[in-house]
């Protein structure tokens, strides 16, 4: 395994009190494979993968029982050892809305050789070529690495970012909401150019958005993220297919779906619960049109339901008649 | 070593962009010329001063050239003393550039340093920073270089240190501000993901992004630096062995002659003037950069 999480809290300490923004996630990825993370705006997306690139404020406490990459402990790393030997070698990271990511007053492949000389050895001129070489991967002409940002497009910037990612080969890339921002066709274009990378590179990708249609046809496997926690990750299809979790099928109903056309949109009524209040149950409890009296009071265990399949979530047992109800209507009334 | 080269790199590029930028504005380009003037005379005072500028001189009639008006003889007059004005006047501008010039410089230093380190670091350290900025707002220059010199005697340095203590403060708000308004910015964050460190991201990412700023206030900065010299060697707080334009205008004063001799009055009067407006000229074409809203469309 490329990257272990095991009950992965980032909790910000606040005037207010404390905010879970992530309470006890547990995932992990594999080699060479593509992980998506989808969520509504403020699950915790975001601040879990700060937590991961170490860029959470000195007010967020970042606790786990196991946090490894390739066996190394994230949580116990030195400062200098992670910067050194973990960013950009190993983890990269293409922020969210990159577009905004380089710095206005350099040359955009500056940049990159920047990037590739704070972690390498390589002399100016190799990382030159190799600032072309990465261009050329993701589609830009090498001439335009003389530009500065302002006279590329928003679609171009995002490219430019994804090769500054890929600039020292790391095993993982990071991507934070890649197509957000961007018109529908330079989204394609995007989206198109991060498939055909996927057969060329050997990173494994974690990509985190809020548009389930990216991840749908990026990703191997899914996780599904609500209040600072995974409500249920499993392979593409079969979070797809057979969702367990209600959130999952409520999700499902608020997107249009190709193969149903004539299907009408359901809303989840509600919106998410105040993380600063500790929730000792199920955090979807409020929103949920199946909640029973123990789901508010006991917090559901990650239950494997076949292999790689895993919900929290008391009712699985009751699968077929949830599924059922979901595509009603009159079920997510509230 | 990398950091610092790159640095100086960015520095030199910079300064041609810098150029450009005076160009653009015809005002910028005046004072730059005028700056220019003054700086080619302090260069070469040597050559250009016709006596020693300490000299008692005598006429062609063989008499002390005492409180003589301009002539063929003696190009601005000369004082009560019987000094040459032009000379004193020239080695005046060499010692006024280097107390502008080097507490312009190290000025903005200070303040660039602290405004950026506060701005980047914030919480307490910024605290602490900022509450010191705000103790030094509070020190009037004048009673402040009154009892440096009282303490340490009257010296050019001690000149360049007081006035050094104290203009540091506005460029340091400045620079801070300008520096919270770009700490968030996503191209720092970007950075940091890539495992830049703090000074790198300081240094590197955010102060060329405060370039055109920083020049403002550089050229601020030695504008103050030599109004500051001229007003306190004016009232005889000034190192009484350098010839300053302040000085000069000292010298007129107790000389008790200041209502007669307008040769000795003006020349210094009009320098200072000079080239305080043109370092205001050069600064105001910063500032359209700095803040495009001033620029002419």
């Amino acid at each position: 395994m490329l990257l272990e999480i095991e009950n992965l809290k980032v909790h910000y300490h606040t005037r207010a009190g404390v905010v879970r923004a992530v309470d006890g996630v547990s995932l992990s990825i594999g080699e060479h494979e593509v992980f998506g993370i989808a969520g509504e705006s403020g699950c915790g997306k975001s601040t879990l993968i700060r937590a991961l690139m170490r860029l959470v404020p000195r007010t967020a406490k970042v606790t786990a029982d196991r946090f490894t990459f390739r066996g190394r402990d994230l949580l116990t790393m030195p400062d200098r050892v992670f910067r050194r030997d973990m960013l950009w070698n190993e983890i990269a990271l293409v922020p969210q809305s990159a577009m905004n990511s380089l710095n206005p007053v350099y040359r955009v492949g500056d940049q990159i050789v920047e990037a590739i000389r704070t972690h390498s050895t390589a002399s100016r001129r190799d990382a030159e070529s190799r600032v072309a070489a990465l261009f050329d991967m993701v589609g830009l002409q090498p001439d335009l690495a003389a530009r500065y940002p302002h006279q590329f497009s928003g679609g171009m910037r995002q490219r430019a970012m994804i090769a500054m990612s890929l600039a020292l080969d790391p095993s993982l890339v990071v991507m934070d909401e890649p197509t957000t921002g961007l018109d529908v066709l330079v989204q394609e274009r995007i989206l198109r150019r991060l498939a055909e990378l996927r057969t060329r590179i050997k990173s494994s990708i974690l990509l985190i958005t809020h548009d389930i249609s990216v991840i749908a046809e990026m990703s191997d496997r899914i996780a599904i993220m609500y209040a600072g926690r995974l409500m249920e990750q499993a392979g593409t299809e079969a979070i797809f297919d057979e969702p367990f979790h209600p959130y999952s099928l409520g999700l499902q109903n608020a997107f249009p779906s190709i193969r149903a056309l004539d299907r009408s949109l359901i809303s989840i009524p509600g919106s998410p619960p105040n993380l600063i209040n500790a929730i000792p149950g199920c955090v979807f409890a409020e929103r949920c049109p199946f909640v029973r009296e123990d789901c508010r009071t006991a917090r559901p265990p990650d239950l494997e339901i076949a292999a790689g399949h895993r919900v929290a979530c008391l009712r699985t047992a009751d699968i077929a008649q949830i599924r059922a109800a979901a595509k009603e209507k009159a079920t997510w009334r509230s | 070593m990398r950091a610092i080269r790159g640095v100086l790199k960015a520095l030199g590029r910079g300064l041609l962009d810098q150029l450009r930028i005076i160009g653009a504005s015809p005002l910028g380009t005046v004072g730059a010329l005028i700056v220019l003037m003054f700086a080619l005379v302090a260069i070469f005072a040597p050559v250009i001063a016709p006596h020693d500028p300490w000299d008692m001189l005598r006429g062609a009639d063989g008499r002390i050239a005492m409180n003589r008006p301009p002539s063929d003889e003696f190009l601005l007059g000369t004082t009560k003393m019987a000094r040459d004005v032009f000379s004193q006047l020239v080695w005046a501008t060499q010692t006024t550039m280097i107390i502008g010039l080097v507490s312009g410089a190290i000025s903005i230093l200070i303040g660039a340093n602290i405004g950026l380190i506060a701005g980047y670091y914030g919480g307490r350290i910024d605290e602490i920073l900022m509450r010191f900025t705000d103790i030094v707002y509070g020190m009037p220059f004048l009673p402040f270089i009154i009892v440096l010199i009282a303490l340490f005697g009257r010296s050019f340095w001690f000149v360049i240190l007081a006035i050094v203590l104290i203009i540091w403060r506005s460029s340091a708000r400045v620079i801070r501000a300008q520096t919270l308004a770009l700490r968030h910015r996503q191209f720092v964050l970007a950075a940091k993901a890539r495992g830049c460190s703090d000074l790198r991201i300081i240094y590197r990412h955010i102060m060329p992004n405060i370039m055109p700023l920083l020049l403002l206030y550089t050229a601020f900065n030695i504008a103050w630096s030599v109004i500051a010299e001229a007003g306190a060697s004016f009232l005889g707080f000034g190192d009484p062995n350098a010839l300053t334009w302040g000085g000069m205008l000292y010298d007129l004063w107790i000389s008790g002659r200041l209502r007669t001799a307008w040769w000795w009055f003006a020349p210094p009067a009009i320098c200072i003037v000079l080239l305080v407006c043109a370092l205001v000229f050069v600064s105001r074409a910063y500032e359209e950069v700095a803040n495009p809203r001033l620029r002419q469309r």
